[in-house]
């Protein structure tokens, strides 16, 4: 049992020490600081926050309905909802574009109230919210159902309302549910790649997140590519430091 | 849950074992089983004209088979120098032969066997008026453009160089079928694209040529691989791709002379 175990962990963790060994070191610093780099990496930080947040604002309301609720058609729902898990972004991120692009489902509509999508920053929010809204409900869902409903019902019998409930027992019971499932959602927003390029274009400082800077710089300078690379790799690391099982639901 | 999951994971490759055997099928009928394999690989842009080629090449030498790899030129030469299989390797750009041939010589040098210039795409119906490379600098018009770091790109800053026009692009794609992606879908406004996509993309973009486009003149080299095992055929499949055959595929295709 021991040897498929070791083959398996080495197949995850040897192309990393394979990319770590090719990094050019000795320029590292600068790689990572050029202006492209920084521009990347901040428009990734900043639209992974936002989308983090939308998935937070949208994923806590959906969670709760899937654990706490029943009706016809709830499972078939929730498999669908889940979809974006199983489905390759860059299909995400055709069905965005012809929902939300110019000629698309909404795409009339958008442009009566004067708002273009199309190659802004928010379409790679969008992009991200999409592909990352999974990771964060299925996480507090798991977390919802395991606490179950004990705490609330008696909080609700000694005459707490909905939303005390709500915040001062459910809210801290799967507090640790909900860190690990945004840290989560985060980091799939942080490596979102195949629905942005598809949905959003890719351009400095409006939409070229730092995967995006990665494939670009490949083409002509691969050491800055793989230098860029290694940062991603890294806050890959401290995430899963962050939401490692244990400390959330999962 | 998990058993959800499972079942919808389920579904997800049932779908995906009917897409791939109907691939088989479609693979089946192109050509018999041959007991030699020529592998070209070869710049995107030349997918549909290579193909032809390649059968043609199949249908004069019994019991070879041509398999293609199509991808990026820069891909493809990366591919190739961490020693993948290749017999043939035809570049979108002599950059590419360049970075591929300039440290270690191949079997011969590269030939240029074709050659593409710039054209603009714009959607079906011209919804932003897009008449001439000018009309790309004006302010609300949505312009997509490759990246400066690929070919397409590069091309187009010399465009803009020759017409001392600046665009000012929405997106900088990965490359040109991006590009003319983003123009067929009607996301964009115009595109700057080869002439052969747009030629390729039917009723999906129409065209706007500008005089400028030929002195950017974009040259495909092919050469054959020293790590090839198949050094006579791969020699034949080139001379095939420079005969008077290859080159009316090509020209079929809007491809000019190198």
């Amino acid at each position: 049992m021991y040897a498929p175990a070791l083959v398996g962990a080495a197949f995850v963790l040897l192309p990393l020490v394979a990319i770590l060994a090719k990094v050019d070191w000795a320029h590292f610093g600068s790689l990572i600081t050029s202006e492209d780099s920084r521009t990347a990496f901040w428009l990734s930080l900043k639209t992974s926050t936002a989308s983090t947040m939308l998935c937070l604002l949208f994923g806590v309301p959906m969670a709760l309905v899937l654990a706490r609720r029943d009706f016809p058609g709830l499972s078939v729902l929730r498999s669908l909802v889940l979809l974006p898990l199983v489905l390759p972004p860059v299909v995400g991120g055709l069905a965005l574009l012809y929902t939300f692009g110019r000629k698309g489902l909404l795409g009339g509509a958008m442009d009566v109230i004067g708002v273009q999508v199309a190659f802004s920053t928010i379409a790679v929010v969008m992009a991200q919210t999409f592909v990352a809204m999974p990771f964060l409900v299925v996480t507090l869902e798991g977390a919802l159902r395991t606490s179950g409903q004990r705490y609330e019902v008696v909080a609700a019998s000694l005459g707490a309302g909905p939303t005390t409930v709500f915040r001062r027992i459910t809210v801290p019971l799967v507090l640790p549910g909900l860190v690990s499932g945004a840290v989560l959602a985060f980091a799939r927003s942080l490596g979102e790649f195949g629905a942005t390029i598809t949905f959003a274009g890719s351009l400095q400082g409006r939409t070229r997140t730092l995967p995006l800077e990665i494939y670009l710089q490949r083409e002509t300078d691969p050491d800055a590519a793989v230098a860029l690379a290694v940062v991603l790799v890294i806050v890959a690391v401290l995430v899963i430091g962050f939401a490692r099982p244990g400390r959330g639901a999962m | 849950m998990i058993s959800r999951r499972l079942c919808a994971l389920g579904t997800a490759l049932l779908v995906c074992v009917g897409l791939l055997s109907a691939c088989g099928d479609d693979s089946d009928g192109s050509g018999g089983s041959g007991d030699k394999t020529l592998t070209v690989y070869a710049a995107a842009s030349l997918t549909k004209t290579f193909t032809d080629i390649g059968k043609e090449f199949e249908s004069q030498h019994d019991g070879v088979e041509v398999e293609f790899s199509f991808g990026g030129s820069s891909d493809l030469v990366a591919q190739i120098q961490q020693g993948a299989p290749a017999d043939v390797f035809a570049s979108a750009d002599e950059a590419n032969m360049q970075k591929l041939t300039g440290d270690v010589p191949q079997a011969d040098d590269p030939v240029d066997f074709a050659s593409n210039t710039l054209e603009i795409a714009t959607p079906p119906g011209d919804p932003a008026g897009i008449k001439s490379f000018a009309d790309l600098g004006k302010d609300g018009v949505n312009v997509v453009v490759c990246a400066p770091e690929v070919p397409c790109g590069a091309a187009a800053v010399k465009a803009e160089a020759a017409t001392g026009v600046t665009i000012n692009p929405v997106s900088e794609e990965q490359s040109v079928t991006d590009v003319l992606a983003k123009v067929s879908s009607g996301e964009a406004d115009a595109g700057l694209v080869y002439v052969t996509d747009v030629k390729g993309a039917g009723d999906s973009v129409e065209g706007v040529t500008f005089p400028e486009s030929s002195t950017i003149v974009n040259t495909y080299p092919i050469v054959a691989l020293k790590d090839s095992k198949n050094s006579d055929l791969a020699q034949d499949f080139i001379d095939l791709v420079t005969s008077d055959t290859g080159r009316s595929i090509l020209e079929e295709a809007g491809f000019a002379k190198p």
